[in-house]
This record gives structure tokens, C-alpha cells and sequence, in this order.
């Protein structure tokens, strides 16, 4: 178990209409973020396409230790089973559910690495939604700048991607790659930058080089240490 | 008769009834602006809960009825009708709790804390092509009828008119909400199947306190 896990993780619930999907987001997500506690909640009790409330419930409380679940879903009434279930939980669930509002893929995704490294429930659930966390302000001037070529065969995408925006996350300096926010996951797998790309990583000024030099060396090494 | 718990359950009993009879009608109603299973949808669900209440689970006063119903609803429909009228009446439940006996004030609470709870878990309003416009115009005219002293049977039969009116209003309306809105100005001439479930069900209630 990581640090992460031991001191309380959000729980991540997926509801689909088809099993298959909200099983198939899970597995992805358990790729972005091993020790998240992600619980898939789709398809009917009878094996139908659709969503079931008691089977979101279950998945809510098996979810949570704690510290809170986000709740993905995918079409119009998996959102209003994922509703009804908060109510149905009644007490202070709550406060400690948030029914998230996202691309169910994306936003899984995205939420599983913010979750992995121990971001809080409102944090999540802004990476569910696919937005930059609250302290993601870009830096517009560019102090200290260094350039890197991706040798790996995947680029910045998938896996890298994932361990590049935790350590990014973890390094806690405003840094951009290639002008976008180098903590949003959805920003850095839009700029589509695959092996023998060149990537610019960029902070503010001179604090920031320590955080800059770290994620060069991430790259430069093909993410072979991770 | 008198609106207890009896009273529900002969409601929710006449209404698994007409919902049958009406399946092939709403479904149809569905195929032309939805996916086509809203009627086959409510008969699961209402089947499921003549069966709740068959066994004699359903509770011994309105409220536990109510409630017990909701449930069934919610884990039977699928779809989005299971949350909204799982939902509509959980809030129905909630409105008339601790009563024995309702009156015609009551009845109007209990309408319209469905309406307020299909609005809020849905996101609709009334004029968005849904059934938030029968219950709506159910809501209005129950109030109406109980302002002018209408006893609980007759506040039943007024919401019943004002939900069919209500159903029949959505046939001119543009579909803001639901797979419906897919379909934008298409929809438009066809009532919204949600609309129609609605006024069913509502006229059973008024059929059931007859």
C-alpha cells in the first residue's frame, strides 16, 4: 500500500448503462491509479442495459474510506440513478459524494490520478470533470525553460502521461509543458505529443527549476524508473 | 372511501392495471420521439410493486405505502422513469408522513412534492416536453380545487383532468430535455410518453378514492 492509500483515498464509482463499459473504465483507471478504490456500477440487476440505484448505493459505500467518492456516469438517466442514490443513503452522504459532471472516460481517468495521489474530494471531482485542479493557474511568464525529446515509444500519453502529471502534481510549482498546464492530465494528452516529439517545460523563474529539471529527467529517462 | 393506506394501495393496485393496458400505447408514444420501452419499463415497475404489496409489505399508513412503492420503482423501472418517479414518490411519501388519513389539503401536498421532486432530479420545467407538464398542470389544479373547498376526492379528480390536459399540452411543445431534445423541432406533434404515464397514474388515484 502506498502513503496515498494509507492516509485515506477518495473512492472513484463508475455507472454505465452497459456493465461492460463501467468494467472497462475501471480497469483503465486501475492502470492511472492502482491504489484508488474504483467500483464499476453498471447494467441492470437482471443483466439488462441500463442503471441501477441499489447497485450505485453499494458501489458508494464500498467505495468510500472516508474520504469521500466522485461518481461518474455516462447518459442522461445513469446521472439521475446516481442522484437518487445519494438521497436514497440519506445522512451525510451528501456532503460526501459528489455526482461529477464529465467525459466518463476522460474524466475517469483523469480522476483516477488525481485520486491516486491523494488529492481531496472536491479536487477529484474537478479532474472528474476535467477541469485543472483550483491552484492549476498557468504561468504566462517563462523564466526558466528547458526543451526534452520524448524517447519512449508512447510519448506523453497513456501511462507516461499519468506519472508525468502526478509528479508534476507532487512537485507543487505552477510548470507548463508546451504552454499547457503540466498538472491537468486532459491538457497534456491534447497537445498529442508522441516519441520524438520535443517537449518545453517551463516554470515562472528560478524556483521553479528544481521542479523543471525533475520532469526532464522523467522524460530523458523514457519513464524507464517508473 | 377514505385516503389511508387501503386507499393507496387501491391506487397503486388500479394503476398497475392501466399501465398495462396502456404498455403498447406509451411504448409506441416512446418509439416516436424516444427508444421505445417506456410503457414495457412501467409495467415492470408497476408489476413489481403490486407484488410488493400483494405480500402485504407495503406499510399501514400512507406514507409507509408510498415509500415502500418508490423502492420498487426505483430498483424495477430502469431508465430514466425509475429515478423520476422513484423519486416523485419518495417526496410524496415524505409529505404526507405520520398521517392516518389524508385530506384534501394533503393531497395537494403530496402532488406537489412529486412535481418539486421529479423537477429537481430531473432538471426540467414545465414547457421542456416532459412529465413535469402533467404533473404540473396536476399540481395547479388540485390547488385550485381544494382553495374553492373541494373535498380530497374531488382535489383527486381536478389533478386527474389537469394531468391529462397537462399530457396533451406537450403534443405542441419542443423537447428541452431527455433523448427526446435529440430530435428538436421532429418531436415536435408528438406527446411526450412520460407525460402520459403520469396522467395515468393520477387518474387512477382519482378512479381509486371513487
Amino acid at each position: 500500500m502506498s502513503a496515498a492509500a494509507s492516509r485515506g483515498t477518495v473512492g472513484i464509482v463508475v455507472v454505465s448503462h452497459s456493465e461492460l463499459i463501467a468494467r472497462g473504465v475501471v480497469e483503465l483507471m486501475a492502470e492511472m491509479g492502482p491504489d484508488v478504490t474504483a467500483i464499476a456500477a453498471g447494467g441492470t440487476a437482471d443483466g439488462r442495459l441500463g442503471t441501477d440505484v441499489e447497485r450505485v448505493m453499494a458501489a458508494i459505500q464500498e467505495a468510500d474510506d472516508g474520504s469521500g467518492v466522485v461518481v461518474l456516469s455516462d447518459l442522461g438517466s445513469a446521472v439521475l440513478s446516481a442522484d437518487t442514490a445519494v438521497e436514497l443513503l440519506g445522512g451525510d452522504w451528501a456532503r460526501r459524494v459528489v455526482v461529477a459532471n464529465g467525459p466518463l472516460v476522460e474524466g475517469a481517468v483523469s480522476a483516477a490520478v488525481s485520486a491516486q495521489i491523494g488529492a481531496s474530494l472536491d479536487e477529484v471531482a474537478r479532474a472528474a470533470a476535467a477541469m485543472v485542479p483550483a491552484t492549476g493557474a498557468v504561468p504566462v511568464v517563462r523564466g526558466y525553460v528547458r526543451t526534452a525529446t520524448l524517447v519512449n515509444p508512447d510519448g506523453l500519453h497513456a501511462r507516461p502521461a499519468a506519472e508525468f502529471v502526478k509528479l508534476a502534481t507532487s512537485l507543487g510549482e505552477k510548470v507548463t509543458v508546451n504552454g499547457k498546464d503540466a498538472r491537468s492530465l486532459l491538457s497534456i494528452l491534447s497537445l498529442g505529443l508522441t516519441q520524438g516529439a520535443t517537449v518545453e517545460i517551463a516554470a515562472r523563474d528560478e524556483t521553479g527549476k528544481d521542479a523543471v529539471d525533475k520532469l526532464i529527467a522523467l522524460v530523458e529517462s523514457g519513464f524507464s524508473g517508473t | 372511501m377514505t385516503l389511508d393506506s387501503a386507499w393507496v394501495v387501491a391506487w397503486l393496485t388500479a394503476a398497475a392495471d392501466a399501465i398495462a393496458e396502456q404498455a403498447p400505447t406509451l411504448n409506441e408514444l416512446d418509439r416516436e420521439i424516444g427508444d421505445g420501452d417506456h410503457g414495457e419499463n412501467m409495467n415492470r415497475g408497476f408489476e413489481a410493486v403490486r407484488a410488493a404489496l400483494g405480500d402485504g409489505a407495503g406499510g399501514s399508513t400512507p406514507s409507509e405505502v408510498l415509500r415502500a412503492a418508490a423502492m420498487k420503482l426505483i430498483s424495477s423501472i430502469g431508465g430514466a422513469a425509475g429515478p423520476l418517479y422513484g423519486t416523485a414518490f419518495l417526496r410524496a411519501s415524505d409529505a404526507v408522513s405520520g398521517r392516518d388519513e389524508l385530506g384534501s389539503r394533503d393531497v395537494v401536498e403530496l402532488i406537489d412534492a412529486a412535481l418539486r421532486g421529479i423537477e429537481e432530479r430531473g432538471h426540467a420545467v414545465p414547457g421542456d416536453k416532459t412529465m413535469v407538464d402533467a404533473w404540473s398542470a396536476a399540481a395547479t389544479a388540485a390547488r385550485a380545487a381544494s382553495e374553492s373547498g373541494g373535498d380530497a376526492r374531488e382535489v383527486l379528480q381536478a389533478a386527474a383532468g389537469g394531468a391529462e390536459q397537462g399530457a396533451a399540452s406537450t403534443d405542441a411543445l419542443l423537447p428541452h430535455k431527455g433523448r427526446a431534445s435529440y430530435l428538436g423541432e421532429r418531436a415536435v406533434g408528438h406527446r411526450d410518453p412520460g407525460a402520459v404515464s403520469t396522467a395515468v397514474i393520477l387518474r387512477a388515484a382519482a378512479e381509486a378514492a371513487a
